[in-house]
Parts: C-alpha cells; structure tokens; sequence
C-alpha cells in the first residue's frame, strides 16, 4: 500500500528524481514501521517470555480501542482538526451498555444502542464544529468534559459487573487456532474500510485538501463542512463501538472507563506521521504507531521495567520522531533557499509539508 | 510527498536510535531477561518469585506495604519485584497482571482497584499458574486464592473504645465524629461501638453522632460546634483518617487542647504533630508493613503448596507467627495497630 497523499503544488520535481521504490521506502510511515520491526526483533532476542503467543494475544486485546479510535482519528487530523471527547464517548457508551443490561435488555439491542448514543455524541460535536462554526479543539474539549459527565452522573461510583457470558467469552475469544483476538476482525474490515477512503477515493483526496488549505478546497466544490461532520459522527460511531467492547473485555461498565484514551490514540496518530497541522499521514504509519507504542510497553514491562520509565520512554518517541522530521523539513527549506540564491532565483518557493 | 526521503531516513536513524539506546539501557539491564527466552512458566517446581501490585505507584501506604512483602521475600529467599501504574483507575492494573502471568511469577499480591474489572485477568494469570494473594482491597471471592483483610469490623470497633474510655477514665460523656451518614463500613463500626460501650463501659455516655462528609473543613467546623454544644465532653472518637486529622487541627489551636481526649483511625502521618504536641494520645489503624509481610507469606505458601486456601489451612508468616484462613479464603492480619508517641517515628505512611 503506498502512501498516495494529495498532489503536492509543483515544488515535488525533486522528489521524482528519485526512483519509486525509495519515495515508497523513505516516507515516515515507513520508518515508523521498520522502528516497530525492529522494536519486535530486539525484544524478541532479549526480552524473556516475549515471544510467548500470549504476547500477541494481550497486546492485541488491549490495544484494540484505541487501534478502533485512531482510525476516524487519523482522518479528522488530517482535515486539521482533533476530537478529544472520544475517551468520553468510550465511557457514555459503556454506562449505556451496562445499564440497558441490567434492565434486561437484549445484549445485542443494548450495544446497538450504546453505539446510536455514540454516533448522536459525535453528531452532536459535528453540529458545533461545522453549523455552529466553533473550533474543534474548543467544542471537544468541552464535550469531553460534558460526556465524561454525563456518564459518571449516569453511573455514580458503582459498577455494572453483569453481562451475558457467551458475548464477554466472544469479546476475549481468540480465532480459532491463533492467538490472535477475535476484535481483529472488526478492526480489519474498519481498517480496509478507511485505508480505501482515504488512499483511493475522491473523498479522501478531498480530506487532504482541507487540510492543507480550508478555503482552496471550497473553491474547488468541496463541501468543507458535510465532510467534516461526517468524521465526526463516525468517529462518535466507533467510539461508541469501541465502548461495548471495552465494557465486555473488562466486564465491568463505568463512567470513568478509558480516562486519557483520548491521548493515547492522538499520541499514535501523530507518531505514524499524521500532521497535526493537517493535510498530511496515512493509516498504514497509524496503525504501525499504535502497535509500536503498545509492543513497545509491551516489551518494556515483561523486562520488568516501571511504567514512569516506560511513559517517558513513549514520550521521547514520539518527540523525537516529530522534531526529526521537522527539523529536516526546515533544514531543507534552508538548502533549498540557498540554492535558489545561488543560481540567482531568488522565488524558490518551497514550503514543506 | 517534497524531500519525505530525506525527513525518513533521519527520522528512522533518530528514533531507531531512541529505541535501541531505550530497550538496550532498560530491557537488557531489566532483571530477568537477557537470556534465552524460555516456553513461559519455569518447568515443574514452584518459583518463589513474588510480584506485589499495588494499586498505584508512589503512594507512601503502599510503599509501606511494599517493604513490609519485600523483607518477608528475603527472609524465605524468593525474589521480588513491584510494579504498578501511576493512576489507580479500575483497568489499569490489568496489563500488569498480565504480564506477571507472561513472566510466569509464582505469586501475584494485588490491591485491587475494581472488584471486578481485574478478574477476568487474575483469572488467566491463575490458570496460568499464578498464585493469586489480594491483601487491602479484595476483588470478588472467585478470583484469588486468598485475601488478607487488615482487620474485622469488631476489631476495630473495639480497640477505639478501649482507647477512648481508657483516655478518659472509664467516666463521662463521648461523641463520634464520622464520615457521611450513609458511610456502610463506618454506620457497622458505629453499631459495634455502641454495644460495646453499653455492654461494658456503663458510665460512658455516647452523646451525639456527628458526620463530617470526609470533608476537612467541615468535620473542623462539626468539632467545634460539638465542644460549644457539649462544655461537658471528655472525648471525641473519629473512625476516619479525615475527621480525626480535622478534629485533632482543631483541638490542637484550642482551648480544650490535652482536656478533651481524641482518637480513632488516623495514619501517622497526618497525626505525627497532634500525638507530639500533646493533642492526641494513641490512635488506631493497621500496620501496612505487617500486612504486605502476612501477604508474602501466605503467598510463598501456596506456591510451596503447604496451603492450598481451604478452611482451616494453616501456615507460618515469619515473626508474625502461625495463621490460620478463615470463611471465603480470608485470613485476618489481627487486633488492629495502636500508634502512639512511642512508635509513631517509626512510621512514614
């Protein structure tokens, strides 16, 4: 799967120069991905027990929400916006779960209706961004506050602990004969879902033009503010869904299930290469930053390290992967500048993404 | 897609570095590894490895019960290990439980943030091989193997009025300071209280119930409406770290400072001050350290198999001496701990 990102304007000529395979090789994404081989590699040859098919089996089971999240995540960064409500959404939807079970509703009808509570939170958070026309970091933030409220206020300090077996045993289920969880499943189809959106659709170039400049897409017939409430209200949809089965995993609904989520999933989506600034990323980098942060404290945790170390660890990641690439971006505005200065063009207008 | 070979090749070179120096510095000097991987578990005899899970890190009572289950794993020769998140949120335990079942440790010693949501976790880690002690906060029955419960409702209902008539000579009026008057634990140890002062304590009167919602400033301003309401009262009792902490404030910038007797439950630290200038006497509570000690032991126990968790099991725990587990695999650490002017230095929880 290459990284097809928007037409860049005519400044990419010297991109072309190199031969495809190394556009392909040399992008973040692919960093991040030979990082995350590399992490499985190293820990596999020094870390004891990791190599256990119940390495794969936790890993998966545990980073499967936000692996969910950071899909309509990595999209709606890529319009430069940020949803931070979505660990808000987790718990709402948790507490619905739970409390139409207990009042012996059909599981099935009660996760249902706890992923149509989701999707309206998210539909809710579109309205105030886009009819509304308030920014998103403001709205969600203030909804991250009001759904978590919301769901505690639902719940108090008690918690459902009641599900139906044979759906918590289905939600910890491994396919048979693998230790791979049977969520996969779910994540996959959402996963080729939005991959073909984004890379392969007209609606997904058009994400990336938002991103990079509101206005120029408008021009263009884009219907800036359709777009982006849809992101919103699937990224409410999956939260939602991701609730269900956040509850099931743990068998326990709560109003303060998933606390901080919301910043895992952003801190993975930007160490897959999404710009926070918008207008640029790919979801195969997405998913390789959530599953090298979660092997990552994986690995650091079976060799017995404490989890301050391993947050901090988690945070120099992402800092250094993030200024490293910004660093080369000025550095190659530098260059280029100078050599524009040379040969006597003093408009060598290149402003990297 | 401008100049992204160049941004990824030193992006890769930075963080391939990052990572390689982070595992290298970390994973390879981690105990435990660095060695072949094994086929988890360690074969067929029981490996004294103690891990202690608390529910969260950097929390000085349990770091008391951390060096308490830590001397009690040198004295039987196991080793140790303590990890543990930074939030005391209901999953977040989960992982770690997790990963000491991965690492195949012989016993697990957890207060639990969630009755429930860590169970299903304990439970794999049990079918793993995991002996499974909680000590401080229980899950529910079926997940562990034992619990170790710091103290009984009757114990300490009775060591606070044994302290409080002995403070005030057996003779006088007496109030309670709580916490909220729907409080579960502190309504049952009320109760008990009470019959026990009308059972054996028949010239002191219990004159009023106050509740001080755990809340600072309010169980302060229920102290002082207490001591103007009742210029007769010999002594408070407080059944909350809270209360006795806001009342033991109050009587110490008061007039009634060293006339009114006050104790209750109260962790050393808070009331270090009150006991030194005189406020207080003795207080109560458990010793943290002894419980995560009786915890190793009872976790070193079932890992030898001398116990299995039956009724009526019994084991030794070092200098605490013989126990025995009583009803739904409890076993009860004893009387709970007076802490006085004489032995509150050595406290720092």
């Amino acid at each position: 799967m290459t990284a097809l990102t928007d037409a860049a304007p005519a400044r990419t000529y010297k991109a072309h120069a190199k031969p495809a395979w190394r556009r392909v090789l040399l992008t973040r994404e692919s960093a991040i991905i030979a990082i995350l081989i590399l992490v499985i590699v190293v820990a596999l040859a020094t870390v004891r027990n990791f190599d256990s098919p119940l390495t794969v089996t936790y890993l998966l089971r545990d980073i499967a929400p936000i692996l969910l999240i950071a899909l309509p995540m990595t999209l709606i960064i890529i319009t430069e916006e940020i949803d931070l409500s979505v660990a808000s959404i987790v718990g709402l939807s948790s507490v619905m779960t739970g409390i139409l079970t207990q009042a012996g509703v059909p599981f099935p009808l009660a996760a249902l209706v706890a992923v149509l509570v989701g999707t309206i939170a998210g539909a809710f958070n579109g309205f105030l961004i886009t009819v509304v026309g308030l920014p998103s970091l403001a709205v969600t933030i203030g909804t991250l506050a009001l759904f978590r409220g919301i769901a505690v206020g639902l719940l108090g300090t008690t918690a459902i602990t009641e599900f139906p077996e044979e759906w918590t045993d289905l939600a910890k289920a491994n396919l048979p004969g693998t230790p791979i969880p049977m969520i996969m499943i779910p994540f996959v189809v959402l996963a080729i879902i939005f991959a073909v959106v984004l890379h392969f659709t007209p609606f997904g170039r058009s994400l990336y033009a938002i991103g990079l400049s509101k206005e120029a897409a408008a021009f263009s017939g884009i219907d800036v503010g359709r777009t982006k409430f849809l992101l919103f209200v699937v990224s409410g949809a999956v939260s939602g869904f991701a609730g269900v089965y956040f509850t099931l995993l743990y068998s326990n609904a709560r109003g303060d299930n998933a606390m901080g989520m919301e910043l895992q999933v952003i801190a993975a989506v930007l160490l897959g290469g999404v710009s926070i600034f918008g207008g640029r990323g790919a979801l195969h980098g997405v998913i390789a930053g959530v599953l090298l942060i979660g092997t990552l404290g994986s690995a650091l945790r079976l060799a017995s390290v404490s989890s301050d170390i391993i947050n901090v660890i988690t945070g120099l990641l992402l800092i250094v992967s993030v200024v490293s690439s910004s660093l080369l971006a000025w550095l190659q505005v530098r260059r280029a500048s100078a050599i524009g200065k040379r040969k006597g063009r003093a408009d060598a207008s290149s402003d990297p993404s | 897609m401008f100049g992204l070979q160049r941004k990824g090749r030193v992006a890769l070179a930075a963080a391939a570095l990052t990572v390689g120096v982070a595992l290298v510095a970390t994973g390879c000097a981690g105990g435990g590894s660095g060695g072949e991987a094994t086929d988890g578990g360690d074969g067929g005899d029981a490996s004294l490895s103690i891990t202690m899970l608390p529910k969260n890190l950097g929390n000085p009572y349990f770091d008391t019960s951390t060096g308490g289950a830590e001397l009690a794993t040198e004295e039987f020769g196991g080793t140790f290990e303590e990890v543990g998140p930074t939030e005391a949120t209901p999953t977040s335990q989960v992982q770690y439980i997790q990963t000491a079942a991965q690492q195949g440790a012989g016993g697990l010693i957890v207060s639990a943030n969630d009755p429930e949501a860590i169970c299903d976790a304990l439970d794999e880690a049990r079918s793993a091989g995991v002996k499974v002690v909680t000590f401080d906060s229980d899950t529910n029955p079926d997940c562990r193997d034992l619990f170790i419960n710091q103290a009984t409702a009757e114990g300490i209902a009775k060591v606070q009025v044994d302290l409080i008539t002995e403070q005030i000579g057996d003779e006088g009026q007496i109030a309670i300071l709580s916490a909220s008057a729907n409080a579960t634990n502190q309504n049952a140890w009320i109760e008990m209280m009470e019959e026990e002062l009308a059972a054996n304590h028949p010239n002191v009167e219990l004159v009023e119930v106050v509740y001080g919602d755990d809340d600072d400033q309010t169980s302060f301003d229920k102290t002082a409406a207490l001591l103007q309401t009742y210029p007769e009262l010999k002594g408070i009792v407080s059944p909350t770290t809270v209360g006795i902490a806001a009342a033991a404030r109050y009587l110490s910038t008061s007039e009634y400072k060293g006339q009114v007797a006050l104790t209750g439950l109260g962790t050393p630290n808070q009331m270090r001050e009150y006991v030194e200038d005189g406020t207080v006497t003795a207080f109560a509570l458990w010793n943290p350290a002894d419980l995560g000690y009786l915890a190793a032991y009872a976790a070193q126990a079932l890992i030898t198999g001398e116990i299995t968790g039956e009724e009526g099991d019994t084991f030794e725990a070092g200098e605490l001496g013989t126990f025995e587990v009583g009803p739904d695999a409890g076993v009860l650490l004893g009387d709970p701990y007076e802490f006085n002017a004489d032995n509150i230095g050595d406290f720092d929880f």
